[in-house]
């Protein structure tokens, strides 16, 4: 944990911000990891932790590895639902087959399958750009879909093609009640976000970025476009294919392949979109945004009894139209996404009762 | 600077929704009522098929609650959850009801898609929770000292193949005729669809007739490769196994080729009036299996539409839904609902059932023929027994045709062979107990 702190606090804050902010949002930030790390996991319940958390935290960190490849290196991809794919089943089989690996090395060992596949997926991107080059990710989701539906090895011949996890434990916890599966997802995903904001903040970082804006100068400045593109593919797809694996083991406990059809890449593509491009916060308010509306409208209805009011059917059609309705207005208020929004609120909150 | 501040804005939201979600939300105020979560999806690529169900399901329990006045006085409280089947969603639904809503208990969850069927398995054990997935479900479920709380009651898919292969012996004049007989399996390419692999495995090779299987990938919108195929390889009968828009366009893609459709016998989930009409003139003479007899003339039919759709009571906005096949399956679903709490009832009293109570009043299910009639369900509903040793009770089946307006049955129940794959079935069970290393159940009550 101290590393994390540590770490995430970048010297140009201070640069930037003056000394006292500093010292304020260090606060802010230790209580912030306090709050996530041992508040929620004491007062949250199984409804709060299962259905909503959890979820929105795994994919949010899915929409982390999409935008390392999106909005950082400018490479599109409709294919982030394989990778996670690929990791959950991989760590699935590597459990199973394997099962002297610690789960930490199991979910790795899974990345770094997905990352595999994610450079051989991302080869086309060296020759093609954008739209052609989704063709070549949307490949990629059918293709894996395909695979894990039609060689049954996959799902170690499950009757139902269903994997379903072997075991949720780290140096003896037991990690299967509700608090401990979110603190599995948390301090992984706290850990990997770490990770992505020092990759970003390095030279590879740097390097994406100026292949996104522009890859021709980028070459002529020196950067290896080639090996730097691959790159980008495979830690997008280590996110992914780590992310998958939660998603699979730590949220919804069996999986199938069409856990992760294509919806749910566009779901992924959504969350980085909504959240904000070029941005790892954004990803966790784009993922609550796309997991936890339908159901705060559906709770609504609950609360409020609608129900009593208007028949079932239409309402369930008007929360639809409803959630549409607020993507459009929020697209078209803030096209920069949520993490814009908020940094500007925040912006406002640290000058107030100053206007800038 | 955003980052901290981004991260911090995010936790004190995370902890203001979660403090909110520790105060009540409602005061009990279904107290004495026995909560039935309904996972519905009147939304998504699915909706056509569930909506009708809802419909059933809703105006039996209106039925029971204004007309009867309750189950044996107990109220039945019907709280939908939209679940537009995704299995995310349902897991939210389940979550938000599995300990009840409003003061009234959750007695047994009956479940909606095979995908929520298949996911939910390892949850259900957790929360000690009996999870009934009506004509559905995993068979090896059926092994109730392996998966206690789990009910695949009614129907499954291995004894569909016997049904259809007893159905076929019967028109070429006997099971020594089927030797060199050619049946095509033309499969939905999921979960659903392979189930019948194994089993058409196993009657192929007792009763020697070629068994040809050909996968359809999901949705199933093109299948002139497929039905080539089965023409080429000259198949003489097609067990046909689709979902959704799968049936109608396999239907008009076998006129197309040829193959003649008082041939195709169609899955359970293939012989609805939805599955039919968009296939037109090309349907007609097709066959498929019903456990869900269409109708409107059933006893407890009548009843319906005197007290519940005629007064515009109804769930249904489309009340020409009303018989039809989904309509008729949310019925029988809501009959086996109200039969498992009556069970319940006769033990613990007339009160609302925990999970504990329905799981007892589950492997006590006993719907005699008799029962059904003072129901007014025959022919609607199959006798229906359940063990603690057997959970999906007797299953059965007929054979139905359409002849271009309505849905006839052709046979009566069949019950097919289903003693015939017992020993496959209950080896799969074991294998999963071995490999999750289950304790054998104390099945002492």
């Amino acid at each position: 944990m101290s590393a994390l702190v540590s770490s995430v606090q970048p010297a140009n804050l201070a640069r930037r911000e003056g000394a006292p902010l500093v010292s304020l949002n260090r606060i802010a930030f230790v209580l912030a990891l306090a709050a996530i790390y041992v508040v929620v996991p004491l007062i949250g319940n199984d409804y709060w932790l299962n259905s909503l958390v959890i979820p929105t935290v795994v994919m949010g960190l899915a929409g982390v590895g999409l935008n390392l490849l999106t909005g950082y290196a400018g490479l599109v991809s409709l294919g982030s639902a394989a990778f996670m794919s690929i990791g959950a089943f991989s760590a699935y089989n590597l459990l199973l087959r394997a099962p002297f690996l610690p789960l930490p090395l199991a979910l790795i060992v899974a990345g770094f399958v997905a990352a595999a596949a994610g450079v051989i997926f991302g080869l086309p991107s060296l020759r093609i750009k954008g739209f052609y080059l989704s063709a070549s990710t949307l490949g990629a989701q059918f293709f894996f879909e395909w695979l894990f539906t039609n060689f049954h090895w996959f799902s170690n011949n499950s009757m139902s093609l269903t994997i379903s996890a072997p075991r949720l434990e780290f140096s003896g916890y037991n990690l299967t009640s509700p608090a401990g599966r979110y603190l599995l997802v948390v301090v992984t995903t706290g850990l990997l976000v770490w990770l992505a904001r020092n990759i970003v903040n390095s030279r590879i970082g740097r390097d994406w970025m100026a292949i996104r804006d522009m890859d021709t100068a980028a070459a002529v400045a020196g950067i290896p476009i080639a090996s730097r593109k691959l790159l980008a593919y495979g830690v997008s797809s280590f996110f992914c294919g780590i992310a998958g694996a939660l998603w699979a083991f730590a949220y919804l406990g069996t999986a199938d392949a069409h856990a992760f059809d294509l919806d749910k890449s566009f779901q992924i593509l959504f969350i980085v979109i909504i959240g904000g491009s070029a941005s790892l916060f954004g990803n966790f308010l784009g993922a609550a945004f796309i997991v936890l509306t339908p159901i705060v409208l559906d709770l609504i209805v609950l609360w409020w009894n609608l129900t009593d009011y208007v028949d079932q059917g239409s309402l369930t059609n008007l929360l639809r139209i409803i959630f549409g309705l607020i993507i459009i207005l929020l697209l078209i208020k803030e096209p920069d996404g949520l993490s814009s929004l908020i940094g500007r609120l925040a912006r406002r909150l640290a000058a107030w009762p100053l206007r800038i | 600077m955003k980052l901290s501040k981004t991260l911090a804005l995010f936790s004190a939201l995370l902890l203001g929704a979660t403090s909110l979600a520790t105060l009540p939300s409602l005061a009990a105020e279904h107290d004495g009522e026995q909560l039935y979560p309904l996972f519905s999806y009147r939304t998504g690529p699915y909706a056509p098929s569930g909506i009708p169900q809802w419909g059933g399901i809703r105006d039996y329990f209106n039925y029971i609650n204004e007309v009867k006045g309750g189950v044996d006085g107990v109220k039945i409280f019907v709280q939908e959850c939209e679940t537009a089947y995704t299995v995310e969603r349902a897991f939210e639904c389940y979550e938000r009801f599995k300990n009840g809503y409003a003061g009234a208990p959750v007695a047994a969850l009956f479940t909606t898609s095979s995908g929520f069927d298949a996911a939910v398995s390892e949850k259900a054990r957790a929360d000690k929770l009996p999870v009934v997935s009506v004509a559905g479900g995993r068979e090896d479920a059926v092994d109730g000292n392996v998966f206690p709380y789990q009910f695949p009651l009614l129907f499954d898919y291995w004894t569909e193949s016997s049904i259809v292969i007893d159905y076929i012996a019967k028109q070429v004049g006997g099971y020594d005729k089927l030797k060199g007989l050619k049946i095509a399996t033309v499969y939905h390419d999921s979960g659903y669809g392979r189930d019948t692999i194994e089993p058409l495995a196993i009657l192929s090779k007792k009763y020697g007739f070629e068994d040809i299987q050909i996968p359809v990938p999901h949705p199933g919108e093109q299948q002139q490769a497929q039905w080539q195929q089965i023409k080429e390889a000259g198949a003489d009968w097609v067990f046909f196994r689709a979902w959704g828009v799968m049936t109608p366009v396999g239907i008009k893609t076998a006129a197309r080729v040829g193959f003649p459709a008082d041939h195709i016998i169609g899955d359970i989930w293939s012989g609805s009036e939805e599955d039919v009409k968009p296939a037109g003139a090309a349907a007609t003479n097709y066959l498929a299996v019903s456990v869900y007899s269409p109708g409107v003339d059933f006893k407890i039919s009548q009843e319906l539409k005197k007290d519940i759709i005629d007064p515009g009571k109804s769930d249904l906005k489309d009340t020409s839904k009303f018989g039809s096949v989904y309509y008729n399956a949310g019925l029988v679903t809501a009959i086996i609902y109200v039969e498992t709490l009556r069970t319940g009832h006769k033990k613990f009293g007339n009160r609302p059932l925990t999970p504990a109570e329905g799981e007892w009043a589950l492997e006590h299910l006993d719907i005699t023929a008799q029962r059904i009639e003072e129901i007014g369900a025959t022919g609607l509903l199959s006798p229906l027994k359940v063990t603690a040793a057997d959970h999906e009770g007797s299953p059965a089946a007929k054979i139905q045709q359409w002849d271009g307006k309505a849905w006839h049955p052709l046979t009566d129940w069949l019950n097919g062979d289903r003693a015939l794959f017992h020993d496959a079935i209950f080896a799969k069970a074991a294998a999963y107990a071995k490999e999750k290393n289950l304790p054998p159940r104390d099945a002492t009550n």
